[in-house]
């Protein structure tokens, strides 16, 4: 075995220290190390998007990196969306009121794509969603309801914060 | 499937990559964005005994101006130029065929060294770089140095970058002025690699006919393949639908043998070619007529 690195990171708010070996990708580090399952692993090479997480606020895929390149990062997973208390945040509403899910495999890949658009575009057009959507694939619901709630989150987010709906587009 | 064992090195500095690619020069690798690399490494194709990432090399990311045309550094992610006002206002050639590559998750991490160095025969950027004659520096134990383009793509996946190299920095020169542009290309589902794409410019002369010409088509054949036949077929012509025709049919038979393989038969390619260089050149066409 290749030896330990030490690394730091914050992980939904939470700081974390561990020692990984260089070649655990992040994903696994994620799921097997800190125990947050909810990030899925599909395919392990960039392909399906299930593995979407926020690196510093941008959506990558965490199988295509290593837990060592995100030291010093911070880190936000599905887990980091709802409240503490287990309240869903507005997307993860969105999706279980509109279908945007049926077996949930690809649901927290989408909802983390859809979470850095909606940071960038509080009022994306449908060609937006789909650009930013592009890169995560859903083997069940045919992806109409997913932009339903994509849709339907903007809305519920922009009356939850009347300002962000002001923000000026890039 | 899970990478292989390696060891693994975060320089700060170009200095310090290359004399670690010096010591390990036949088991190491440079890992940029890893989203060609990852891949690979998660399917256990390519088993390097050190990993030396330059994703802490701050020297490596910039964007600046350089003689009107612009220097972009190996290591800014295609993210970083996308979101580029510089990039827009004054390169938007390069800005479109940004777009194009993958999705944004893979933008958010690729970088631009990463896709020039990694020579994928599909991918947009080094089909740019080989139409507007970009130079790529490099740095070695030996010092620097710089490649036109059109040098640095050898083969498949295959740069003229020695073993102990690391590609610092690509420099797109501007346009010449009534140059027209286009990035054009056919992919199975937006944000895959594209089956066959062509990068195109036109130079409207004063007469209104075409001074000069770049076609360059990618996913055709090992390398960007710049079809000099069709752009003669161009030049010194006046722009007209019947004309890009016949450069598209130009370029379907100067094609030697494009890749066959399970997203698209060497005839498709071929035929996608043709098809894409005349819409291409008509778009870039339109532009320069705009631009004049
Ligand atoms: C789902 C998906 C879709 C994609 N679609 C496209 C597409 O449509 N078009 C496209 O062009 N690409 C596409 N890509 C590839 C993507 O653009 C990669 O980012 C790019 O090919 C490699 O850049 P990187 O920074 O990730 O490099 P890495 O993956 O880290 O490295 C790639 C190779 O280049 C070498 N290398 C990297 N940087 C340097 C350097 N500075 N000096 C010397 N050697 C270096 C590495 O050693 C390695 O061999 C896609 C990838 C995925 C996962
Ligand atoms: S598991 Fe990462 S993209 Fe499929
Ligand atoms: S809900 Fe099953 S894959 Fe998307």
């Amino acid at each position: 075995m290749t030896a330990p690195r030490p690394i730091r990171l914050t992980v939904n708010g939470v700081s974390y220290e561990a020692a990984v070996e260089p070649r655990t990708t992040l994903v696994d580090f994620l799921r097997q190390d800190l125990g947050l399952t909810g990030t899925h692993v599909g395919c392990e090479q960039g392909a399906c998007g299930a593995c979407t997480i926020l690196l510093n606020g941008q959506a990558v895929r965490s199988c295509l990196m290593l837990a060592v390149q995100a030291d010093g990062a911070e880190v936000m997973t599905v887990e980091g969306l709802g409240g503490r208390d287990g309240a869903l945040h507005p997307l993860q509403q969105a999706f279980m009121e509109e279908h945007g899910l049926q077996c949930g495999f690809c649901t927290p890949g989408f909802l983390m794509s859809a979470y850095e658009l909606l940071q960038q575009h509080p009022q994306p057009s449908d060609d937006e969603i789909k650009e930013a959507l592009g890169g995560n694939l859903c083997r069940c619901t045919g992806y109409m309801a997913i932009m339903k709630s994509v849709r339907v989150a903007a809305t519920k987010l922009r009356a939850a914060s009347p300002a962000a709906a002001g923000t000026v587009e890039k | 499937m899970k990478p292989p064992r390696f060891e693994y090195a975060a320089p700060t500095t170009v200095a310090e990559a290359v004399l670690l690619l010096q010591e390990h020069e036949s088991e190491a690798k440079i890992l940029a964005g890893g989203q060609s690399l990852m891949p690979l490494l998660n399917m256990r194709l390519t088993r390097p005994g050190l990993l030396i990432d330059l994703g802490k090399v701050a020297e490596l990311k910039y964007i600046r101006e350089s003689d009107g045309g612009l220097a972009i550094g190996a290591m800014t992610t295609k993210r970083t130029v996308e979101d580029s006002a510089m990039v827009k206002s004054r390169y938007p050639l390069l800005h479109a065929a940004t777009l194009l590559i993958g999705h944004a998750q893979i933008r958010n991490r690729g970088t631009v060294g990463g896709s020039l160095a990694h020579a994928d025969p599909a991918a947009e950027y080094p089909a740019l770089a080989v139409a507007v004659d970009a130079q790529l520096r490099a740095v070695g134990p030996k010092g620097e140095r710089t490649m036109a383009a059109a040098e640095f793509y050898v083969s498949y996946l295959t740069t003229a970058l020695e073993p102990t190299e690391i590609l610092t920095e690509v420099r797109v020169p501007a346009l010449a002025k009534d140059t027209g542009w286009s990035c054009a290309e056919v992919a199975r589902r937006h944000g895959d690699f594209a089956m066959t794409g062509a990068v195109v410019t036109v130079q409207l002369g004063s007469d209104g006919r075409c001074a000069q010409s770049r076609i360059v088509l990618f996913g055709v054949g090992p390398t960007p393949l710049r079809a000099q036949a069709a752009e003669q077929v161009v030049i010194g012509q006046t722009p007209s639908e019947q004309l890009w025709a016949q450069a598209g049919q130009r370029v379907s038979e100067v094609i030697e043998e494009p890749l066959s393989d399970v997203h698209a038969s060497a005839e498709y390619r071929r035929y996608l070619a043709q098809v894409l260089t005349r819409r291409a050149l008509a778009e870039a066409a339109a532009r320069a007529r705009g631009a004049a």
